[in-house]
Order: C-alpha cells, then sequence, then structure tokens
C-alpha cells in the first residue's frame, strides 16, 4: 500500500499549481479583457508561495514524493531568489502588457507555470524530476518568448530557443540515460550509493556527466552552449527578456550545483576540468563579444554570459565556500538586473519601445534619477566598490584563491576589467553625450517602485551584508551536510 | 552488472529476428520475384486516378491541431488501462493521484473549449 506522501515541503509548488490552474478558468471564463485581473492574482499567488516558501526554512532537509523532491535551506534559498525575480518580473510585465496593449490572461499563467518549473528543478532530487521542472519552465519560456507572435523578431526568438532548447534536452536526456545505464539508478541519494567514494568511476558515468552539464551549460548560457542567447535576448518581450536573465538561470545554476555535489560530489576530478573550461570561456566572450553592440537587449545578453561565467567560479570551487560565493553573486545579479531592465523597459519615446545604447544619450539631463540608477547598476555591474556588484565578485573571487584556483581568480579580474569598459560606456553615454529624444514620462508608480528598491539595494548593501552572507552560508551549509 | 543485461537479452533477440525478418521479406522479393518494370507500373497509383498533383500540398492548419488535441487524451486513456488494472493495490493515493491527473487534463480540454479551439469555422 502507498501511504499519502508528506506534502508539506512542496506546499508552495502545490499552491501555484492550484493557483496557475484556477487563474487559467478564471481568464477564460471572464467576458472582458482579464490580463489585469488575473496578472494581479498572479502576483499574489506568487507574494503567497514566498511567504510560505521562506517559512519552510525551518525544516531540517527533508525528501519527500518517493524521494524525488527534496527540500533543504540551499533550495529555501534559491527558491525565495527565483520567486522574487519571478514577482517583480511579473509587476514589470503587468504594466508593459497594458502599455503595448498585448494583454492575454495567458501571460500571467505561462509565467506562474514557469515559476513552478523553476521551484521544481531547485527541489529535484531525481533525474526524472530534474527533466520534468526543466521542460515545464522550459516549454512556458518558448511560449512566452514568441508572445509578441505578429513581431517577427519575436517570433524568431521564439523558435530559435525552441529549436536550441529541444537540442540541449535531448544532451540531458542521452546523458541521463548513460547514468541510469552505468548506476541502475535514477535518484541522486541511489546515484551517490551507487558510485560510492568514485575510487572506480565506469567511463559510461562520465560520458554521463558531460553530456548532463551540457545540456545544464546551455540552459544558463555558458560559452559554447551560449549561441542562441543575444538573438533570444533581443527579440523576446522585454519584460520576458527580464526573467530570461535571472530566473532561470538562477534556477539552473542551483540545479547544475545541487547535481555535480550531489550524486557526483565524489566525482570532482571529472567534471572540474568541463566547469573551469565553461567559467573560462564564458568570462573571456561575455567581456569582448559585448564591447561592440549597439542594441542594450544584446549588451545584457552578453554581460550575462559574463556573470555566469563568474558564478560558475564558484561551482568549480565545489566546497561551500564556493556555493555561497555563487549564491551571494545571483542573489546580487538578480537585483542589478531586474533594475537594469527595468530602465530599459521604461526607455520609451513617443509610445514607442526603443532599445539602441545611443537612444540613452543625455538621459542624465532629461530624466536625472533614472540615470543615476542606471549608473548605479551599470557601476555595480562592472564591479566597484562599495556597490553590491563588488562584493559579489569578491566572495566568488576569495574562494578561488582559498581553493587555489589561482587562474581562475586572475582572469576573473582581468575579465571584468574589460567588462567594465563597457557598462562605463553607457554611463558615458548617459552623461557626457548630447542629448538625444528624452523618453516619456512619468515611468508609472510600479516601474518607479522598482526601480528605486533595486538602486537602493545594490547603494546599501554594504551597510548590511550579514543577512545575505549568513542566509547564503546557511544555504551552501545545508548542501554540504552529510 | 550482467544480470542486468540478461534482462535485456530478450530484447535482442526480438531486435535480431525483426531485422531479419524484415530484411529477408525485401530481399527475397528481389530475388524471387520477376522484375520486368514499364512507366505504367511505376507511376504512383492514387485510388485508380492518373496522379494530378504533388503530394506536398498545403493543408489546413486545423487537422493538425485536432491530432494534437486527440492524442492528449489518446495519451490519457494509455495511462487509465494499467491505472484500473493495479488500483486494488495503489490504494487511496493512487486513485487520487490519477484524480488530480485527470482534473489537470480536463481543465485544459476546458480551456480548449472555450478559446474555441474544437470550432471548425
Amino acid at each position: 500500500m502507498y501511504e499519502l506522501p508528506n506534502l508539506v515541503p512542496a506546499l508552495p509548488e502545490i499552491l501555484l499549481a492550484v493557483a496557475a490552474l484556477g487563474l487559467l478558468m478564471v481568464g477564460v471564463f471572464r467576458k472582458k479583457d482579464a490580463t489585469g485581473f488575473v496578472g494581479g492574482l498572479a502576483v499574489a499567488a506568487l507574494v503567497v508561495a514566498g511567504i510560505v516558501e521562506v517559512n519552510l526554512a525551518r525544516v531540517p532537509v527533508v525528501t519527500t514524493l518517493g524521494g524525488m523532491f527534496v527540500l533543504d535551506g540551499f533550495a529555501v534559498f534559491v527558491k525565495a531568489l527565483v520567486l522574487l525575480a519571478a514577482v517583480l518580473t511579473a509587476i514589470m510585465s503587468l504594466s508593459w502588457l497594458r502599455q503595448e496593449k498585448l494583454g492575454q490572461f495567458e501571460f500571467p499563467v505561462l509565467l506562474i507555470f514557469a515559476t513552478l518549473g523553476m521551484m521544481m528543478m531547485v527541489s529535484a532530487n531525481d533525474l526524472m524530476a530534474l527533466y520534468l521542472g526543466l521542460e515545464l519552465q522550459s516549454l512556458s519560456l518558448y511560449v512566452l518568448a514568441a508572445y509578441h507572435r505578429d513581431n517577427l523578431r519575436s517570433t524568431e526568438a521564439g523558435l530559435k530557443y525552441f529549436m536550441l532548447g529541444a537540442l540541449a534536452s535531448g544532451l540531458l536526456l542521452f546523458g541521463a540515460s548513460f547514468i541510469y545505464g552505468f548506476t541502475g539508478a535514477t535518484g541522486f541519494d541511489a546515484i551517490a550509493k551507487a558510485l560510492g567514494d568514485g575510487a572506480s568511476v565506469p567511463v559510461g558515468v562520465t560520458v554521463g556527466i558531460v553530456f548532463l552539464l551540457a545540456g545544464l551549460a546551455f540552459k544558463i548560457s555558458a560559452v559554447p552552449f551560449h549561441m542562441w542567447t543575444p538573438d533570444v535576448y533581443e527579440g523576446a518581450p522585454t519584460p520576458v527578456t527580464a526573467l530570461f536573465a535571472v530566473g532561470p538561470k538562477i534556477a539552473a545554476l542551483a540545479l547544475l550545483i545541487r547535481v555535480m555535489v550531489g550524486p557526483f560530489g565524489h566525482l570532482v576530478e571529472q567534471w572540474h576540468q568541463v566547469v573551469v573550461a565553461l567559467s573560462l570561456a564564458s568570462m573571456v566572450l561575455g567581456a569582448f563579444a559585448a564591447i561592440h553592440q549597439t542594441n542594450i537587449k544584446r549588451l545584457m545578453a552578453y554581460s550575462s554570459i559574463g556573470h555566469v561565467g563568474y558564478a560558475l567560479i564558484g561551482v568549480a570551487v565545489g566546497n561551500a565556500a564556493g556555493v555561497r560565493g555563487v549564491l551571494v553573486y545571483l542573489a546580487i545579479y538578480l537585483f542589478m538586473n531586474i533594475g537594469t531592465f527595468t530602465v530599459i523597459l521604461s526607455m520609451r519615446q513617443r509610445g514607442r519601445m526603443v532599445e539602441q545604447i545611443e537612444d540613452l544619450a543625455g538621459l542624465s539631463k532629461s530624466n536625472p534619477l533614472m540615470a543615476l540608477a542606471l549608473a548605479i547598476f551599470m557601476f555595480s555591474m562592472a564591479g566597484i566598490p562599495p556597490l553590491a556588484g563588488f562584493f559579489g565578485k569578491l566572495y566568488v573571487f576569495i574562494a578561488a584563491i582559498q581553493a587555489h584556483m589561482y587562474t581562475l581568480a586572475v582572469l576573473g579580474v582581468l575579465t571584468s576589467v574589460v567588462g567594465a569598459y563597457y557598462y562605463l560606456r553607457i554611463v558615458k553615454v548617459m552623461y557626457f553625450d548630447e542629448p538625444a529624444d528624452s523618453f516619456d514620462r512619468p515611468i508609472g508608480r510600479s516601474m518607479t517602485f522598482i526601480l528605486t528598491g533595486t538602486s537602493l539595494v545594490i547603494l546599501l548593501f554594504f551597510l548590511f551584508p550579514e543577512m545575505l552572507l549568513t542566509g547564503a552560508e546557511t544555504a551552501a551549509a545545508s548542501l554540504f551536510h552529510g | 552488472m550482467k544480470d542486468l543485461l540478461r534482462e535485456y537479452l530478450p530484447i535482442l533477440i526480438f531486435l535480431g529476428i525483426a531485422i531479419g525478418v524484415a530484411g529477408g521479406a525485401v530481399i527475397a522479393s528481389y530475388i524471387i520475384a520477376p522484375q520486368r518494370p514499364d512507366p505504367e507500373k511505376d507511376s504512383a497509383y492514387e485510388c485508380g486516378f492518373e496522379a494530378f498533383e504533388d503530394a506536398r500540398v498545403r493543408f489546413d492548419v486545423r487537422y493538425y491541431l485536432v491530432a494534437i488535441l486527440f492524442i492528449i487524451f489518446d495519451l490519457e486513456v494509455a495511462f487509465l488501462f494499467p491505472w484500473a488494472i493495479t488500483l486494488g493495490k495503489i490504494g487511496m493515493f493512487g486513485f487520487w493521484s490519477m484524480m488530480v491527473f485527470l482534473i489537470i487534463l480536463t481543465i485544459g480540454f476546458i480551456y480548449e473549449w472555450k478559446k474555441g479551439a474544437l470550432e471548425w469555422e
């Protein structure tokens, strides 16, 4: 007989699933346009799920649903980040949908499904749960990328993302089948047990790990699996790009960490070089390829590739300090990116969106506060102290140096110097170039709120770093408990 | 490891027989049957008519839509059979798991219905 499993650890996920299904029905049965109504309820559902999730932080490590689902401090921390990203992008997209008159209630529903997929990924404790979460996330995001379906570039972005995403899923499944074939298990705990202390590793498992890593590297857009990123980021609607830049990356990086330090924790030598290579290539390409970009969304795509490279340093280190570095990095990255995309969303001239870097010229005169906020984000991304972005890089580099991985740390510092060039170029365009047409004002109350909030977090982080640091530390420790 | 592979041995044998029979039929027809082709024999056969256009024509996307909606429910039935047979063993948890699955599918069905995906015109 099968007993009812303990569903409490999965409560936020169940809540979101029920909310998404319920909202789908509400939307389809309402006579008039339900976007605003469903969108508001979706934001509320995400917030409630976030509150429930944070309250679950006290439970010790538990697995449920037949060992497929794990809840530990790490999962709670990352899921709180994912939910925060989802709430902020949901608020951004609602005002965007209103302005562009593209309102359809499916948008918030798909956003919830994507978030649900990300949360399942973070909590996956089995290769099958991993794949299901990943696919739920990816399928929702394919649709969202092509959401603006009368727009050629948006449909192109959706199709490209779908094609390459399906290929990556194939690679991942191929790797998973190898691992299953050579260990006879899909559960992470059982795989770890089958592999023992890693003294003798079947070559098939190594092949499987490499394919699994390739599939996940695609999802976090690490070089050399990054080709889709600039096109998709440029073509997808801006609020969707904002979600792409944070949500799936955080979730997929968390998944990568869980898979690598969990079942394959004793096989560091097998996957270490791969992660180091991904990290180095991403940092270098992210820094150099962004220099010639003129479209700010493309620039952010290359910037995000670079940031993934820095975060991967922490994964390559592979101990609790490294994971803490990654978590701090991701949390700060979330605020910087959401803030920057709020500014990009506010780049409207006479009711139309513009996205060239030149369009920012003279922003310091036409809208000094927005220029100041964007300058804060750019300085922070370049890693200039005392802004938050500096601390994100600091903890990752410290972890690398403590683990004697000097090449990674030195190259990380060098590429951030190169990267600083294009971040500072944006500041230069805003403050020293001849003013172009000014942007439409006002930008809306919710946008102002997000912009103020994120820039304050980035600006004042150095005053209160303990909250994030201790949170990340306990989260990282929970991953290495056994 | 050995035991695991031995379990798959019947599949390998089955695969071998399948390839043998299929390949044998194709090869045997080349060897045994008389081959006297002429243009009439080689032309496409289309219900007794002359072939009048290329087979690669545009077709209504609605066929595709209906087919894909059908597949969902077709698969649902494929899940229901094993569930129905083992219902006595899997207890209340098994019962409600399937109910949740069915509710999710029903919500999808209501959605497509209300959206007009089932209207032909």
